[in-house]
């Protein structure tokens, strides 16, 4: 394996294009196509957003038709959409966060880091080309996953009759309700697409905090303990900025735009909200390359 | 060429590069010699712009690295080994890079052949061992054909076969006026590899010379001599001036000194005049390795109390003569 043949010539110059942002484009697509987490965490989101709307959805329609009904039972009838995409995506969302972070992350772990800024020494064009390419990737397979996860749920919960036993004035009443979802209800296709944007937003937000941390559990951890604990818990906070501080978490912002109805004591718009959300990722994206430019890489 | 102008850098109180100024020269390879811990590859990282120099600079072919548009074009660098990502290929490993600088794919294949790799190629570099790793290495720094190499401690972790291999790597690319400099703790590597030595200890600069004027330089010239009356020839030897010190006795054989001062046709006259019986008489040169001990004695970093540094050399004397 040794029988090498040098190259015969002086150093002359290989035939090769003037290469700018275009290249540092392609050159980040094949780092995320070439390494197999990748693409097994994206087949675990494709998975488990689609396995778990139709298993939730599946199962919750059988408890409403055995007279069980919980809280979620109830938000299948009264906001049948947020339902669909609400389950599988709401964990599905969590292989996005970890795809978003080992991007980055995985770089710093392995050292392969020093090659990518030895070939681009400007730095911060590899984390814009690696947030654009990831940003692509998500974007596609989130809206496909979203449209597919919103099908599968209206086949399943479309023409479900429930009845719901009630008193009025003394006497038992029934009444019959069919639950009907279609894209062409108000706020519906805007929930379905903008589940695809939020994914694709959240990925970025991951991507950010990895560029922070530069490790993968750590980066992980901080941000899945953002999104399922942090600001969720923050809606606890007592008075009304309590209220204004929560509303204006990256990612309780950004979710509004993944509900079809938008609830009485909502304090942003669905887009006001994905703006708030995008605007705290952009922050994120610039500190993690103004620190990419500072530190010892 | 490579130049760098007092390049200092620090991490948290310990001094890593102290105000360090050199230049590398086309034509030749240039050896980076240190203890561990010494600095060099931090200053390799500070010539890349990989770390943010304290204070000075440093320019390759007269501009900073990060100024270079196509940098890989112009500069091929191996720092460790292991800089990839494990989950990914030898070949998609150096596709990436060839993309960012706007080189055609073929060259991919180009470099694979040159390091021997062609075959494994597809594999994950986490399967390799660690002389494939450093393969890999050569063959993304030579991806652009730069003119200028820089190769942190490339025979690492490679077998004989693959030493000699980049030995002459070397010296070929050297001979085509590229800009070699390669680091090394081991000093036998370097007499034999390096035409131009830049030493340093702690983070300054010891030496900056030719591989022949180091080993002259730093080292006194002795002479091993072996006889049954050691103790009237050393009588003899200290009268005309030299100096001799007896050596260990060896199993059965006769004693030997030492000598310095006097070279060997002076000794062998001398025993000659006195009815001297001699069993050995050895003109020892200094191996490059005795003469960086006792130049970077006062500087290793990391240096412990047993005396096997000051035995090792000796062994290594007679390895480096025969390998040249």
């Amino acid at each position: 394996m040794s029988t090498v043949s040098p190259p015969a010539t002086a150093p002359a110059p290989i035939p090769a294009r003037r290469s700018g942002f275009g290249g540092y484009l392609l050159a980040e697509w094949t780092k995320i196509r070439s390494v197999r987490s990748t693409v097994w965490t994206l087949i675990i989101f494709v998975v488990v957003s689609l396995g778990l709307t139709t298993l939730f959805t599946w199962l919750t329609l059988n408890a409403l038709n055995n007279g069980k009904g919980g809280q979620g039972a109830s938000s299948i009838v009264t906001d049948p959409v947020n339902f669909i995409l609400g389950t599988g995506l709401g964990l599905g969302q969590l292989a996005i966060c970890v795809l978003g972070a080992l991007v980055i992350t995985s770089e710093y772990s392995s050292g392969a880091i020093r090659a990518s800024l030895l070939a681009v020494p400007r730095r911060y064009p590899v984390i814009l080309a690696k947030g654009l390419v990831f940003a692509a990737l998500v974007i596609v397979v989130g809206e496909i996953v979203a449209f597919l996860s919103f099908f599968i749920g209206a086949a399943l919960v479309n023409g479900h009759v429930v009845t719901l036993r009630g008193h009025v004035a003394g006497h038992a009443v029934s009444v019959h309700h069919t639950i009907t979802v279609s894209l062409s209800q108000p706020g519906v296709l805007q929930a379905v697409v903008g589940s695809g944007l939020y994914l694709t937003v959240l990925g970025l937000f991951a991507l950010a905090i990895g560029g922070l941390i530069r490790h993968t559990a750590g980066a992980i951890t901080a941000v899945i303990g953002m999104v399922l604990v942090i600001f969720p818990l923050a809606g606890l906070l007592p008075s009304s900025w309590g209220a204004h501080v929560h509303a204006y978490l990256p990612t309780i912002a950004g979710q509004l735009i993944t509900q079809d109805k938008p609830t009485a004591d909502q304090l942003l718009s669905a887009w006001q909200g994905f703006g708030v959300f995008c605007a705290w990722t952009v922050l994120l994206l610039a500190a993690a390359i103004f620190l990419l430019q500072k530190r010892d890489a | 060429m490579i130049e760098a102008q007092d390049l200092t850098k620090r991490y948290g109180d310990k001094l890593a590069v102290d105000h360090l100024s050199f230049k590398v020269e086309p034509g030749r390879v240039t050896g980076f010699l240190g203890p561990n811990g010494a600095g060099k590859s931090t200053t390799m990282r500070l010539v890349l712009g990989l770390d943010r120099p304290n204070t000075g600079s440093a320019t390759i072919n007269g501009r900073p690295y990060a100024e270079l548009a196509h940098p890989l074009r112009t500069v091929g660098a191996l720092l460790e080994a292991k800089a990839m990502h494990p989950g990914r290929s030898a070949r998609n490993h150096l596709l990436f890079l060839a993309q960012t600088q706007g080189l055609p794919r073929r060259r991919v294949d180009e470099v694979l052949d040159l390091v021997g790799l062609r075959e494994v190629a597809g594999q994950r570099v986490r399967g390799y061992s660690l002389g494939m790793s450093q393969r890999v290495g050569i063959a993304a720094a030579m991806l652009g054909n730069p003119s200028v190499l820089l190769l942190d401690e490339p025979v690492n972790g490679l077998d004989p076969e693959g030493i000699l291999w980049i030995r002459n790597l070397m010296k070929h690319l050297a001979s085509e006026q590229r800009t070699i400099f390669v680091s090394s703790h081991l000093m036998n590597e370097m007499a034999v590899t390096a035409d131009h030595l830049i030493v340093i200890g702690k983070g300054k600069l010891i030496a900056d010379c030719t591989t022949q004027e180091f080993i002259e330089r730093s080292s006194e010239k002795s002479v091993l001599v072996r006889s049954p009356d050691a103790d009237g020839l050393a009588d003899l030897i200290a009268a005309e001036g030299g100096k001799a010190i007896p050596q260990e006795p060896a199993g059965g054989r006769a004693a030997a000194l030492s000598v310095t001062g006097l070279d060997a046709p002076r000794i062998g006259e001398i025993a000659a005049a006195n009815r001297i019986v001699l069993h050995e008489l050895t003109p020892r040169l200094a191996s490059l390795e005795e003469a960086f001990i006792e130049l970077t004695a006062g500087s290793v970093e990391y240096g412990g109390d047993t005396p096997a540094a000051a035995q090792e050399p000796a062994a290594s004397a007679t390895s480096t003569g025969s390998s040249q």
